[in-house]
């Protein structure tokens, strides 16, 4: 069973000539099948983790460990990580130019799956899962993320979510942005991963809105670069009526 | 992408006069009476060299190039060696290729050098190359012009000539190394159809200079692709003007500039005549320290050149730090009774962040870089419209990619 291990992560940024420590010691075991939620205000360092898992070269690890399956996550390069299992929805998906959503998928799932899919049952596979998730055919033909719209960025980061079947997917604010239809759908392809049971979520929000979707089973309120609280689904509705000031007071903004 | 575009109407030219024009150099659409293209070039044009000053670097059609890497082609300096370049001319039954002196009629019909390298070349040239394709002649393979460089310096004069209603394909190499200026002129007939494809890939030191004029018949339709990767220093002028109406250009271009290059592309369509049209589509990719390409795209749009429909585009695809673009596009305007005219130039960067997110879903490096300037160009071949065109230049973009985007 797959498992991801995060143990004392800490985590810097060079921001004005200044390095400034943004994750302070996160500890975190996600294991296939489970989803948990991290919940934290603006700021509390919810996409710095994120980025630190997939290898994002703007942030520095300066201490602690992630593991999948006991392998070294840090050794990794940003494309290792990905064929090991990891997949990132980011908060705000790139636009790439002169690449095709269809020639991207492709070239992706070739790299994740290591051998080029079969074309007809692949093409078929893209189809039905872009149906799935109300997406027009000819985004196919569009260039990655270009001129899409907020919704439609998410959708297709679900896309992807679908299409590579990763171990573990972290979902960064895949839920902002979006009105109740789409927020809808994409909690649907969501759950349309997690029902597999080969995957284990780390679902990133602001909000609790997404979990009425989304069940979590462990939720864990984020503040000031690290885990302050973790409890049971009960600890989002806590968090839907007294909001984050319990626990940014005094720490957040230091 | 971090793009600059536009593609302002003619209706905002009219209205507005000289445009602001939003793209990452300067670009310009000018309501003018009478042609800056023509007034900012420092001599007349002439097919003599003496009639044009010694370029030092300020001139309007010069500021863009390193003259002192033009190995004297600009000044003089450079003459001609026994072993300049070696020229191979592979035609169909039906065509006609011969090898003529200075003073034979057919040459210089097309157009007059328009600066001092043209110019020099055309003073220099001993013999030229005329290949004919007679009229009504259609022509199911290509003609092959193979210019190879063998280490010297030439001065080369070509040109190539349809009758009216003939078609053909004609595919110039130039490969190896040489300093090499020249002036291709092609002529079409009335209702006559000439693709032609030149591929400068040229060795790294090769230097390549070369005005290319077209002078397209009445119906007639010409269409140049333009594919340079190679050279130290190239720099084409491809001319357009039509000798009557109804005639239509398309010239499309690839440039896959490296570090330490130089390749400029300068490119002018003169619509002298009525209901003519125009299409303009270069792409370009440059990576590595220094390199540098320059678009410049002129179209002119004559008084009495009422009908008229044109659009230009440059789009450009930066790799890596340190490479420069300077894309110029330019349309002047003298007459109000058009179809349409248009232009966009936009140059965007490949930067980390879109590193990362293809890296972040498990493609290697190497390959994301490709994908990125595979899909770019592929945009472009396929407007090109002819199959085996197309599929030997995806070969000759992988094969470049292969070389340099490790
Ligand atoms: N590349 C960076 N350069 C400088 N500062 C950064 C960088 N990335 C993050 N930070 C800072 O680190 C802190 C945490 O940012 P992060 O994006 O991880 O927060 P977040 O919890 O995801 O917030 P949000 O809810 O707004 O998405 C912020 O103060 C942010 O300004
Ligand atoms: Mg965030």
């Amino acid at each position: 069973m797959a498992t991801l291990e995060i143990r004392d992560l800490h985590v810097t940024v060079e921001a004005d000539n200044s390095t400034k420590e943004i994750l302070k010691g996160v500890d975190l075991t996600v294991k296939q099948g489970e989803t948990h939620a991290i919940m934290g205000p603006n700021g509390s360092g919810k996409s710095t983790l994120a980025y630190s898992l997939a290898g994002h070269p703007k942030y520095t690890i300066t201490g602690g460990t992630v593991t999948l399956d006991g392998e070294d996550v840090l050794e990794m390069s940003v494309d290792e990580r990905a064929r090991a299992g990891l997949f990132l929805a980011m908060q705000y998906p790139v636009e790439v130019p002169g690449v095709s959503v269809s020639n991207f998928l492709r070239t992706s799932a070739t790299a994740i799956r290591g051998e080029a899919p079969k074309l007809r049952t692949w093409v078929k596979e893209v189809k039905e899962a872009m149906e799935r998730l109300n997406m027009d055919p000819s985004f196919a033909e569009r260039n990655v993320n270009e001129g899409f719209s907020g919704g439609e960025k998410k959708r297709h980061e679900i896309l992807q979510l679908e299409l590579l079947k990763p171990k573990v997917a972290i979902l960064d604010e895949t839920d902002s942005g979006l009105d109740v239809d789409a927020l809808r759908v994409v909690s649907e392809g969501v759950n349309r991963v997690r029902e597999t049971g080969e995957v284990g979520t780390l679902l990133i929000t602001h909000y609790t809105r997404i979990l009425r979707y989304i069940k979590p089973d462990h939720v864990h309120v984020f503040s000031a670069g690290r885990i302050v609280e973790s409890g049971g689904a009960e600890l989002a509705d806590k968090l839907e009526e007294e909001g984050y000031e319990g626990y940014t007071k005094g720490g957040a903004s230091e | 992408m971090a793009e600059a575009q536009n593609s302002p109407t003619l209706e905002s030219a009219r209205a507005g006069g000289p445009l602001p024009v939003g793209s990452t150099t300067a670009g310009s659409i000018a309501v003018a009476a009478e042609s800056t293209v023509a007034t900012r070039m420092s001599a007349p044009p002439s097919f003599d060299v003496t009639d044009f000053p010694v370029p030092h670097g300020r001139e309007e059609e010069w500021r863009f190039t390193p003259l002192e890497r033009l190995r004297g082609l600009h000044d003089g300096t450079a003459v001609a060696t026994g072993e300049g370049v070696k020229v191979d001319v592979q035609a169909p039954e039906g065509v006609t290729v011969e090898t003529v002196g200075r003073d034979d009629a057919r040459l210089g019909k097309a157009g007059t050098p328009v600066d001092r390298v043209a110019a020099q070349a055309y003073s220099a040239f001993e013999k030229a190359g005329v290949v004919t394709v007679p009229k009504e002649t259609v022509l199911t393979e290509p003609i092959r012009i193979a210019v190879h460089g063998e280490g010297g310096v030439a001065f080369g004069h070509q040109v190539i000539e349809l009758g009216a209603f003939a078609e053909a394909v004609v595919v110039i190499d130039h490969t190896g190394d040489a300093v090499l200026a020249g002036n291709v002129e092609y002529i079409l007939g009335d209702g006559a159809k000439l693709t032609v494809v030149s591929v400068q890939d040229w060795d790294e030191k090769a230097v390549h200079v070369a005005q290319h004029n077209a002078l397209v018949g009445r119906d007639a339709s010409f269409r140049s692709v333009v594919v340079t990767f190679g050279g130290d220093v190239v720099r084409l002028h491809p001319r357009v003007s039509y000798a009557g109406t109804g005639g239509e250009a398309e010239l499309f271009g690839l440039y896959f500039t490296d570090a330490g290059q130089h390749q400029e592309h300068r490119l002018l369509v003169d619509h002298n005549t009525p209901h003519c049209k125009s299409n303009v589509a270069y792409k370009g990719a440059l990576q590595g320290d220094d390199a540098h390409a320059v678009w410049i795209g002129d179209v002119l749009i004559e008084a009495k050149a009422e009908g008229t429909d044109t659009y230009e585009m440059n789009r450009n695809l930066v790799l890596t730090d340190g490479a420069r673009v300077d894309s110029v596009p330019n349309l002047e305007i003298e007459t109000g009774e058009i179809v349409g005219a248009g232009h966009a130039s936009a140059t965007g960067r490949f930067d980390d962040e879109q590193l990362f997110y293809l890296m972040a879903r498990g493609i290697p490096e190497h390959e994301a870089r490709r994908l990125v300037v595979r899909g770019f160009f592929a945009e472009l071949v396929q407007q090109i419209g002819v199959a085996d065109i197309e599929e030997r230049l995806i070969a000759k973009i992988e094969e470049e990619l292969e070389a340099s985007v490790a």
